[in-house]
């Protein structure tokens, strides 16, 4: 049971970081392997601010996407906007060249140690029933996630942005033709997936460690739940990210020999006979 | 046909060698007089290069995107290890056996990655690679896992030089594999082979109805990069009779595609050039500021792929039209 909860708290923090790259990878197209940086810098803001400033953790997390939220606006604004018209390949090599430029930038100003994060008091020990345990931070982990995937589930769909946001996805030239300012509802999402990417990053300083390898080390974690889940769907990336998290956790705790193999074998067969993903539409490109 | 009334001159004469051809492979003699204590780098060049020019024959002509062709380069690698570790030291029949194995692994997986788009591709490449990384991770007693593969000990080449200290008989090796590989590549896109794969790519729809294979045609181009990609790797793990783990890892795909684009994606001595700059800069920005050398590779990549697409060769190309060389280099 315990392996079953600590799998589900993981898959839930992959779904809170991949969510972001849903939006962009998903709703945008754009193959943005540089997700992974936007993440650490969520991360380093994060600790930053509660360890230097002392502010407040819970405080400190939304101030963290803020942030990540900036930088993804900045970016896009210069950069990323430039290529949205561009082939894959050519958006591979500018993100990554923004994870190579990210992580010595990181270990330029924060060492390349593994970055402390202090979790207040609230969110330390754990909950102990019987035949269960479990960590305070891994309900509140838990909590925040599905709060977050209902929300953007009814933002997605539900909301007047949202059919916005699809119609420009859809249909660049239609969507200008019905008023619809495309550039700025582009802008918009990106940040609203960098902030998330922040977020994700913040909160999973205490799961994944921080240091300036992070952009690389996760990465492709990140890419197979948007791959298995089925670009931009949200409940897909919660249900891949739930079945990554617990294969993950169960696989290293009871056949350690063969750690990550299975995940990236399922990926695999899995794009092999369904390369739309679990929950994908069939892509419009 | 003889109603065929295409001039076909111009493709003909795009396979014969060129003068500044034929001075550009002469820098590697020059190369040997000119920085004798550098043959170490020197031969990790003509690995790269090697490794370089097979993600161009998938990438550059077929426009197969990859994010894991190290796959290949580290199988490549293992395989020539344990084969000398195990007793078989020669050396041409290691990179034989370990191009072998490759093609089949290239084969077999050329049927997942052709059935995808582009995406689909990247993440399927980067899966297998991934794949291919956690079994020499976890079979320790086979690769030796993180610590590495040792005990590597290579016969005499054509039985009569050594592998010496100072890495002469290395270099030269590397060196001419690498030449013959190129020209065989030289050989196999100035072919109608060749010609029909770069057709693929421009226009994949148009092609059947010229009678070209698709499938088939990437297939093939595929399982010969992975031989090459094979090759290269062999050719590393002979010279330095060690190979470690991370001739699998991510970051070898990541940095080769960067090498590619920044020589001139499609065109085989931009992969060269590309590593001639890539691994010069290396060379001298880890010297220089050992920590943050990849910042101002990433900028350098940055810069390429917003404003320069073509690379060091489209500069190369530029420069030629500019002396009035006609076409300038291929």
């Amino acid at each position: 049971m315990t392996v079953l909860f600590d799998g589900i708290a993981s898959g839930m923090l992959l779904f809170l970081i991949s969510v972001g790259l849903s939006v962009t990878l998903g709703l945008m197209n754009f193959v943005n392997l540089a997700h992974g940086a936007f993440a650490m810098v969520g991360g380093y803001v994060c600790v930053t601010l509660l360890n230097k400033a002392g502010v407040p953790f819970l405080l400190s997390l939304p101030l963290a996407a803020l942030a990540t939220a900036l930088v993804g606006v900045v970016l896009e604004r210069t950069l990323y906007r430039r290529l949205y018209t561009a082939n894959h390949l050519d958006q591979v090599l500018f993100s990554l060249s923004l994870v190579f430029m990210s992580m010595s930038a990181m270990q330029y100003f924060f060492g390349a140690q593994q970055q402390p994060l202090n979790l207040p008091d609230f969110l330390k020990g754990q909950i102990n029933l019987p035949g269960l345990d479990m960590g305070i931070y891994r309900l509140f982990l838990i909590a925040v996630s599905l709060v977050l995937a209902y929300g953007l589930q009814r933002m997605v769909s539900g909301t007047r942005f949202g059919a916005q946001l699809r119609a420009s996805v859809d249909n660049p030239r239609a969507a200008r033709g019905v008023g619809i300012n495309v550039e700025r509802v582009f802008t918009l999402t990106f940040a609203l997936g960098s902030a998330l990417a922040g977020l994700g990053g913040a909160l999973g300083v205490e799961m994944l460690g921080l240091d300036p390898g992070f952009p690389v080390k996760y990465i492709v974690y990140f890419l197979i739940v948007v791959a298995v889940g089925g670009s931009g769907s949200i409940a897909g990336s919660l249900v891949a990210s739930l079945i990554l998290g617990v294969v993950d956790v169960a696989g290293k705790y009871y056949v350690p020999q063969v750690g990550s193999f299975v995940i990236y074998a399922v990926m695999v067969v899995m794009l092999v006979f369904r390369p739309q993903g679990l929950f994908g539409r069939m892509t419009t490109r | 046909m003889a109603t065929s009334s295409i001039d076909l001159t111009p493709l003909q004469r795009a396979d014969r060698w060129r003068p500044a051809e034929l001075a550009f492979w002469l820098l590697p003699v020059a190369a040997y007089f000119v920085f004798p204590d550098n043959l170490v780098l020197l031969t990790q060049m003509a690995i790269t290069a090697l490794f370089c020019l097979s993600l161009d024959l998938i990438l550059g002509y077929a426009g197969i995107v990859s994010l894991g062709h190290a796959a290949f380069f580290g199988v490549g690698a293992y395989t020539a290890g344990l084969l000398a570790s195990h007793g078989w030291g020669e050396p041409i029949s290691g990179l034989g056996v370990s191009a072998a194995v490759c093609a089949v692994l290239g084969f077999a997986t050329s049927l997942l990655v052709l059935r995808g788009a582009d995406l689909t591709r990247l993440m399927v490449t980067l899966g297998v690679a991934m794949m291919l990384f956690e079994l020499a991770n976890k079979l320790t007693f086979i690769t030796g896992g993180v610590d590495g593969l040792q005990g590597i000990e290579m016969k005499p080449l054509f039985g009569s030089f050594g592998f010496d200290m100072y890495g002469k008989t290395a270099y030269w090796y590397a060196m001419g594999v690498l030449f013959l590989m190129f020209w065989a590549a030289r050989k196999l896109v100035h072919s109608p082979f060749g010609l029909s794969i770069k057709g693929i790519r421009l226009n994949a729809a148009r092609m059947p109805a010229l009678g070209a294979p698709i499938n088939a045609r990437l297939a093939a181009i595929y399982t010969i990069g992975a031989a090459y990609a094979g090759v290269a790797g062999a050719l590393m793990a002979q010279t330095t009779q060690f190979v470690a783990l991370d001739v699998l890892a991510f970051n070898r795909s990541a940095e080769l595609l960067l090498i590619l684009v920044l020589g001139g994606s499609g065109s085989l001595y931009g992969a060269i050039l590309g590593t001639i700059v890539f691994m010069s800069a290396h060379h001298v920005l880890s010297d220089l500021n050992p920590e943050y050398w990849q910042f101002w590779l990433g900028a350098l990549m940055l810069v390429i792929v917003l404003f320069a697409r073509d690379g060091v060769m489209g500069g190369v190309r530029a420069a030629a039209r500019r002396l009035g060389l006609e076409g300038g280099a291929r």
